[in-house]
């Protein structure tokens, strides 16, 4: 039952990762995810601190704002000190994360957070963790039902706005021109993606939620070009990567989320190698056919 | 306080050894992160970073010690593999460039992760400090382990001042250098070799995670200084060593703090001053400039309004009142307002009842400016062959640009021509 309700756990943020990650990787956002995952600390411990729990609405709501602040101190320094944009990224997200761990270590007798699960999480606690009400009525983990929540908002968040997002994805100058205003979407997409973050912070860590940001996306666009098929790959893959993480650290008596982590690494490396239309063995094969084709043809004109 | 003059006055000799340990370290991985930061290249470091973990555990595995020499071999081979990947995966496949980084820099340090905690499970009892690497603990940096991260840190500073040159020429023209017959794709591997080997000894005082700051941080800040590329590579050196200095000092008052962290901290805090004050570029001087910039265009704009309403009349000098101007041409009421009261103060005008005047300095300034717009105008009409009219919403901006110099040069290239291609009269 344990290994039931930490797989199911790791599926469902890696299927809320996976979705809003597929649309950071077009973007081209894929370290503006990774900066908000690590931006999101000092938020994490202030509302844990104030609040004395780690599951509020103040901490979701928290750290979301963190998020899009992050997101705007990126662009700020960017186009006002004109600072070029990996630079603003780096200097930015390091920074918060810094006091993200000096307030941990400030505030290490009254908050219940270490250093550890900043950065590969506490998955292996959720079966232990559970929520039972005031009378006694046990509702099983507490966060197997705080992933389902997020997975649903993030479905409804997609659902809602995909048109929009879709459109500041692909074609930002003509969302424009049909009215879509595409920072609002841009932030409100940074908001999501922080909020996921915080979720899945207690699971996977504030470092490792990143791989499950780009490899499952990444994958999948290796192998399909079509952005609905490419949805749907990330999802299997999220449900793969969960159950084969899960054994893989059972086995090595290793961090699951690490674990996790290294499949769908590994799941990449095959796609890059081996996928049907993108891959890099398939294009070689490829090119020889097509060599021996055109040589063939040279031949057969003399 | 105490512990602060015990510390700075460097009587404790394991002090001065951190303190040349963490300052020899944090100042060498800002040199080179000068390069990969105008090579904007600036996030490759942080992959690098990540990814030198899994080489330490897997150095620590095969060697069962931890021996710096070992490690530094293990972190150098992982990091340069990630670097090499990502490179792969960015030219061989749709991936993007972002996204091949935060795969590898994930993956690479989630497999670290995976074998760090085998490594903590096994109950190895040598493994304890193992994590030291993570966040950076500058007090562990004494004895033999500081000579080996000292000669690396060496090197690494000797290297970049034998290839400053080559270094400097592909982190701008990468293919001027290749015109000049230089070889950037062996300098861009140097470029490489230093990034992992800065990583490889920066995180002993830093720590993997935060590592990328020492990078990037120092360069960024010491852009905002100075446009010389010495210059920056000293000003980062500087700012990378007082972060260091002072990581040196907390990891000495307050060990259980990470001293990674705090180090990011003090250069962060240096970095943000920097975009603020730094003259020239900072923003608050780019402020400044561009309201100067915006109150000069309004003036001028205000006077050169004056001069056409004196021209209708033929009366420059008659005085006219805020709602004549307007008339003439809209402003917003408050700029208007305050544009003549610093024209009045800086005596272009006068003012009489509501009615503003040109002085003589103020006619002389308003003509300057009509007689631009239109030899400009005359200039596109006769030498860029533009339509006349066409030529107006140039002129409106070039006006407030021209310098005296391209003044004269106009007047003579268009020989101090009477009428603009409006048949407008040019006044002079």
């Amino acid at each position: 039952m344990d290994a039931f309700y930490i797989i199911t756990v790791s599926t469902l943020i890696a299927i809320s990762c996976g979705i809003l990650g597929c649309f950071l990787i077009l973007r081209k956002m894929a370290m503006v995810g990774d900066a908000i995952s690590h931006a999101v600390l000092p938020g994490i411990v202030l509302a844990y601190f104030i609040t004395g729990t780690r599951d509020s609405v103040w901490m979701i709501v928290g750290a979301g704002m963190l998020g899009i602040f992050t997101t705007f101190l990126i662009e700020f320094f960017h186009k006002k000190a004109r600072l070029q944009t990996d630079a603003a990224i780096g200097v930015t997200f390091t920074w918060l994360f810094a006091l993200g761990i000096i307030l941990i270590s400030v505030f290490a007798g009254q908050v219940d957070l270490d250093q550890d699960c900043v950065l590969y999480g506490e998955i292996a606690y959720v079966p232990i963790d559970l929520w039972i009400t005031e009378s006694g009525q046990n509702y099983g983990p507490r966060a197997l039902h705080i992933s389902y929540i997020v997975l649903i908002l993030i479905i409804l968040f997609v659902r809602i706005g995909f048109k929009q997002l879709y459109l500041t994805t692909f074609d930002p100058a003509f969302a424009a021109t049909v009215g879509i205003s595409v920072s609002l979407w841009n932030y409100l997409l940074m908001g999501a993606v922080s909020m996921t973050t915080v979720a899945s912070f207690d699971s996977v860590g504030a470092i490792l939620v990143v791989a499950l940001l780009v490899a499952p996306p990444a994958t999948a666009y290796l192998l399909t070009d079509k952005f609905r098929n490419m949805l749907i790959i990330t999802c299997v893959i999220a449900v793969v990567i969960s159950f084969f993480g899960y054994y893989l650290a059972v086995y090595l008596d290793g961090s699951i989320a690490g674990a996790i982590v290294s499949v769908a690494g590994v799941l990449f490396i095959l796609a890059f190698l081996f996928s049907p239309n993108n891959g890099i063995v398939f294009k070689r094969f490829m090119q020889k056919r097509e060599a021996a084709r055109m040589s063939r043809g040279a031949l057969e004109k003399v | 306080m105490d512990t602060f003059f015990e510390f700075f006055s460097f009587s404790d000799p394991n002090v001065v050894a951190v303190v040349i340990g963490s300052v020899l370290l944090t100042a060498s991985s800002a040199v080179v992160g000068t390069f990969t930061f105008l090579r904007k290249k600036a996030l490759v470091g942080d992959a690098v970073a990540h990814s030198v973990l899994p080489g330490i555990c897997l150095a620590f595995i095969l060697s069962g010690s931890k021996n710096p020499l070992f490690l530094i071999i293990g972190a150098f081979v992982t990091g340069w593999i990630s670097l090499v990947l990502i490179d792969n995966i960015t030219t061989k496949s749709k991936i993007k460039e972002d996204s091949a980084i935060a795969i590898v820099l994930s993956v690479f340090f989630g497999i670290g992760i995976l074998m760090l905690t085998h490594i903590q499970h096994s109950g190895n009892a040598s493994q304890t400090g193992l994590d030291s690497f993570l966040f950076g603990k500058a007090a562990a940096l004494v004895g033999s382990d500081l000579v080996t991260f000292g000669i690396v840190a060496v090197i690494l500073l000797v290297t970049v001042g034998l290839f400053f040159k080559e270094l400097k020429l592909i982190a701008f023209d990468a293919s001027y250098a290749r015109a000049l017959g230089l070889p950037v794709k062996a300098i861009d591997l140097l470029l490489t070799t230093l990034t992992v080997l800065a990583v490889v000894t920066g995180i002993q005082a830093v720590g993997v995670i935060l590592m990328a700051a020492m990078l990037i941080t120092p360069a960024a800040a010491a852009r905002f200084w100075t446009n010389n590329v010495k210059t920056m590579t000293m000003i980062a050196a500087t700012m990378g060593a007082v972060s260091g200095l002072t990581g040196a000092y907390v990891s000495y008052v307050a060990p259980a703090m990470p001293t990674g962290p705090w180090i990011v901290m003090i250069i962060s805090a240096v970095a943000l001053l920097s975009f603020f004050i730094a003259p020239k570029r900072g923003i608050v001087s780019r402020a400044v400039s561009q309201r100067k910039l915006q109150y000069q265009i309004m003036d001028e704009n205000l006077l050169k309004a004056l001069f056409h309403l004196g021209e209708e009349d033929d009366d420059t000098y008659k005085g006219r009142t805020a709602e004549e101007i307007v008339e003439k041409r809209h402003f917003p009421k408050s700029r208007l307002m305050s544009s003549l009261k610093r024209l009045r103060r800086e005596g272009f005008l006068t003012k009489k009842g509501s009615q503003w005047a040109f002085t003589e300095a103020g006619k002389l300034k308003g003509q300057r400016v009509v007689k631009l717009h239109r030899l400009w105008e005359l200039y596109l009409s006769k030498y860029v062959k533009i339509a006349a009219d066409h030529v107006h919403e140039d002129a409106e901006t070039i006006e407030h640009i021209i310098t005296p110099e391209i003044e004269a040069e106009l007047e003579r290239m268009l020989e101090y021509p009477e009428m603009d291609p409006h048949e407008e009269r040019i006044p002079y």
